[in-house]
């Protein structure tokens, strides 16, 4: 075999590509997020965008379910009560519990209340993801700040692909959100988010400019659109 | 197979609804239709018409065929009742179980399973009209949604038949020549690195005529691999267009 030396790159930054789709071809690239190396191609292994960056190709994926990792913030909801702890539900292929020992920082007695005193079948809660095991059984916990119970407001479900675009580059979408709105807003790595205003009105300007940020999460320019969006209609009342 | 057409099914080079041997039917696919899947896509092939849904990564349920190492693929193909010509009873049929199992034979390649440990990938085909060549629309149907789901994948897979009609090699069958053909040979293939994932074959061939038609495919899953990502670009591009009016 002769030594072949080619260095080509056959996408653009933020283009969209499907499986399948070859990146680049050349030793000197190097694959990142869901692309992969098959000889000296980089090849794409999901629906995403790219994402160029100097020699690294990263495709940042544009669908698909959460899959847990460990220390990611998640909103939850209680499924159940346990001896031991909560049942969560926190979208996931696996079942996730909320331990007693991490549910708070004092001591919980179970035997002067009932455990619905904590958290009730139905509650939501902020929680960060403690520990993995091996056979993938998810332990959460509220035991820090920010963690908490969500008192009020609403949740509203976002595919978990789009959240980092919620959140922004340094989180500067969501602080744009906020300063605008003066809404509260909790964002789960798992794709539900948490709104709260006294304002119900705001609270559904507030979901529809996050529905928008999902669905046109690919183009440029987005916090400059929905800043505009949140002021505009804001203005009118 | 077998039996005779009262008609002629190949005149002057021109099939019957006036195709040539190495043309295919019209066809389109539409990614994202239905809003509770994960991903999901409408096919026509002709008047073949198929809808797929893919749901997961999720739970494994039963919970022993759950895998340690890799994703757990579940395929259901079924036809609707009035997708043929006579009624088709409803619920599993020893042909749909056969179909569902080749289909994920031939999909299972493609998806990286081993990115999704002790999780299962649902996926549903519905045949809503049938007119030939199902099964391997079923597979360019589930591909795209698998694709629209964003799961993990090697490649995309295109998938179509070839068959012999009145001793001539032909592509793309429709329901008289499939009846009265014969030969039929469904493909299926990743047209990136040219893996063959499904052949069957009904029917004779001599072979120097499967290589013929496999030839013939392999050109055709090119064709149909195209539309396929089309399908997927298509369907951001529009919600850029729907959002800015």
């Amino acid at each position: 075999m002769t030594e072949k030396k080619i260095e080509k790159l056959y996408v653009s930054d933020r283009e969209i590509v499907i499986p399948g789709d070859v990146l680049a071809e050349g030793m000197s690239y190097l694959p990142s997020g869901r692309a992969m190396r098959e000889d000296n191609k980089i090849i794409a292994t999901s629906l995403g965008l790219t994402n160029i960056k100097g020699h690294v190709i990263k495709i940042i994926p544009l669908a698909g379910r959460y899959i847990p990792k460990r220390g990611d913030a998640v909103i939850g909801k209680i499924t159940g009560i346990a001896r031991h702890g909560w049942r969560v539900d926190i979208r996931c292929p696996f079942d996730a519990d909320l331990p007693i020992s991490e549910a708070s920082q004092s001591y919980i007695d179970t035997n002067r209340y009932p455990m619905s005193k904590y958290f009730d079948v139905g509650d939501y809660i902020f929680a960060s993801i403690f520990d993995i095991s091996e056979n993938r059984f998810i332990k959460l916990s509220t035991k820090n700040r920010p963690y908490r119970k969500l008192h009020n407001g609403i949740i509203i479900e976002v595919s978990p692909t789009k959240i980092p675009r919620i959140i922004g580059k340094q989180g500067s979408m969501i602080k744009m959100l906020k300063e605008n709105s003066g809404c509260d807003i909790l964002v789960g790595q798992n794709g539900w988010v948490w709104i709260k205003n006294d304002d119900p009105e705001k609270q559904m300007l507030m979901s529809k400019a996050i529905r928008k940020i999902e669905t046109e999460s690919h183009t440029t320019g987005l916090t400059d659109k929905i800043k505009k969006m949140l002021n505009t209609k804001g203005g009118k009342k | 197979m077998g039996g005779k057409s009262d008609k002629p099914l190949i005149v002057k080079g021109k099939r019957l609804d006036g195709r040539t041997a190495e043309e295919l039917r019209p066809f389109k696919i539409k990614a994202g239709i239905i809003k509770q899947a994960d991903g999901s896509c409408e096919l026509e092939f002709g008047e073949t018409k198929v809808i797929a849904g893919v749901y997961g990564p999720k739970k494994v349920l039963p919970k022993h065929l759950e895998e340690n190492t890799r994703a757990f693929l579940k395929v259901t193909y079924s036809m609707i009742p009035f997708s043929t010509s006579e009624r088709n009873r409803p619920g599993p049929s020893r042909r749909s179980k056969e179909i569902s199992k080749v289909i994920k034979d031939a999909l299972a390649p493609a998806i990286n399973l081993e990115k999704y440990p002790q999780t299962c990938i649902d996926i549903h085909i519905e045949i809503t009209n049938a007119n030939a060549g199902t099964r391997t629309s079923a597979i360019n149907a589930a591909t795209v949604a698998l694709i629209d789901a964003g799961i993990e994948m090697r490649d995309v897979v295109a998938s179509i038949a070839a068959g012999k009609v009145e001793d001539q090699v032909i592509l793309d069958l429709f329901q008289d020549e499939d009846n009265f053909g014969q030969a039929d040979l469904p493909i299926a293939m990743m047209p990136r690195t040219g893996e063959i994932t499904l052949v069957q074959m009904d029917g004779d061939m001599t072979a120097a005529e499967i290589k013929k038609a496999i030839d013939m495919c392999e050109k055709a899953c090119l064709k149909i691999a195209k539309v396929q990502r089309k399908a997927i670009i298509d369907e951001y591009k529009n919600n850029e267009v729907k959002n800015n009016e």
